[in-house]
């Protein structure tokens, strides 16, 4: 059998996903990261986007959007706090679109620095939400 | 029958204050109902934010950020969470009861006090007690939100980092189930690591992009994290301990009106017993 990790991703909303899992790539902020087993000690924040839970050969990985956290690594663990997180499946492309359409707008007539910066994160947030479905998408039309 | 008008008044009030203790008791119970689901599913949050904590308070690192260093203490900081609204039982008196104790073997010790109090009920009590309040939050509602407790949290963790405090502690009510809540007071600053360390090497984490950014947010995300469960859970003890209460409230209310069902019943006995032995002995008389 392979190495494993115990992997524990939780939102303020709830526990997402505790188990073992061969791997863990999650977006850095520096960049995306692939954490395997007995990863050195690591604390970085995280950029909205998607983080992949690979389960072994025989299972499907496990897709979870966040929109930003923190994520923690020692050799045996790693655990993920995530600010908001949804499990990518249940993602409404039509809502991502249209919370990308209200960023835009608001970035259009931008009233004060303050609003531009949220509409910026809100921005960030929607087109990393496409980005996840249209990954699912692909990796599904493959299959 | 003028026999017990006073008596039949006061089990009709009895009756009225019942309804309402009863209609309470059902309303809490719906309430706590949501806010022990809304407790459940933050508190993995909350307990693997300590656990990340805990690792950090056991690493070895270059950067020490100012909420990991242990300072001699002449000033503590506490964030007090309590209910806005009465009727819960011993709740929140238990709270300060326990606060009381910890806070006199403070000042013993010559170590000044600043509070932040969240909830109608701790800025209710300081105002009596007297103390120095320097954040107060409340009407936070049955469905608390982090963004109304982040200005309170600010101000404790500025006159922390100004070092006009050197601890940091909150005190709140733990939800153990319905029947049992424990007022407890924890440590938040300078953190604390809850587990033990088995790894021996000194060892130290790789931050990104770099340590201090990184352990500035992680820490003010903590303290915010552990003050809004404490909310969350305080809230779910503030509806179980009302529903107790007023479960109490009603079922005694059951017994008065019992008692004085049987008094009135007596004394009704008694004036028809006199009646008839008044009409008894009168037509004896004439008779006679």
């Amino acid at each position: 059998m392979a190495m494993t990790v115990h992997v524990d991703i939780v939102s303020a909303e709830g526990e997402l996903f505790s188990g073992l899992a061969e791997m863990v790539f999650a977006p850095a902020e520096m960049g995306e990261v692939g954490i395997a087993p007995r990863h050195a000690p690591l604390v970085t924040r995280m950029k909205p986007g998607e983080v992949r839970v690979d389960l072994g050969a025989e299972k499907e990985p496990l897709d979870i959007f966040i929109s930003g956290g923190i994520l923690e690594v020692q050799p045996d663990l790693v655990t993920i706090l995530a600010d908001t997180a949804v499990r990518a499946e249940d993602l409404d492309e039509a809502a991502a679109l249209e919370a990308k359409k209200e960023a835009e707008k608001a970035m259009k007539d931008r009233a004060s620095e303050f609003e531009y910066a949220k509409a910026q994160s809100e921005l960030a947030e929607a087109v990393a939400q496409l980005r996840t479905i249209q990954k699912i998408r692909e990796r599904t039309s493959k299959h | 029958m003028a026999v017990g008008k006073e008596i039949r008044t006061q089990i009709g009030s009895i009756k009225n204050t019942q309804k309402i203790t009863s209609a309470m008791e059902m309303v809490a119970a719906s309430k706590m109902r949501k806010a022990q689901q809304r407790m459940e599913a933050t508190r993995p949050y909350a307990d693997k934010m300590r656990q990340v904590i805990s690792h950090l308070a056991k690493a070895h690192p270059e950067y020490r950020h100012t909420f990991m260093i242990e300072r001699d203490v002449s000033r503590v900081g506490y964030i007090i969470i309590s209910s806005d609204r009465g009727l819960c039982g011993g709740l929140n008196s238990n709270l300060f009861r326990t606060l009381v104790r910890e806070m006199k073997k403070q000042q013993e010790a010559g170590i000044g006090l600043d509070f932040c109090t969240i909830g109608g009920k701790a800025s209710g009590f300081f105002k009596r007690f007297g103390g120095n309040v320097i954040g107060n939050a409340v009407h936070l509602g049955d469905a608390p939100r982090i963004e109304d407790l982040i200005g309170t949290v600010k101000v404790m963790l500025d006159a922390y980092k100004e070092g006009k405090v050197d601890r940091v502690c909150i005190a709140y009510n733990r939800f153990v189930n319905t029947m049992t809540q424990e007022p407890t007071i924890e440590q938040l600053a300078p953190i604390v690591a809850t587990e033990e360390d088995e790894r021996r090497h000194p060892w130290d984490y790789i931050y990104e992009p770099d340590a201090k950014v990184v352990l500035e947010g992680l820490l003010v995300r903590y303290i915010e994290s552990q003050v809004y469960q404490g909310v969350v859970e305080n809230a779910a003890c503030e509806q179980s301990a009302r529903m107790i209460a007023m479960k109490a409230a009603t079922d005694n209310a059951g017994d008065l009106i019992n008692e004085l069902q049987l008094i009135y019943n007596k004394a009704r006995q008694a004036a028809i017993t006199q009646e008839i032995s008044e009409i008894v002995s009168g037509a004896a008389a004439i008779g006679g």
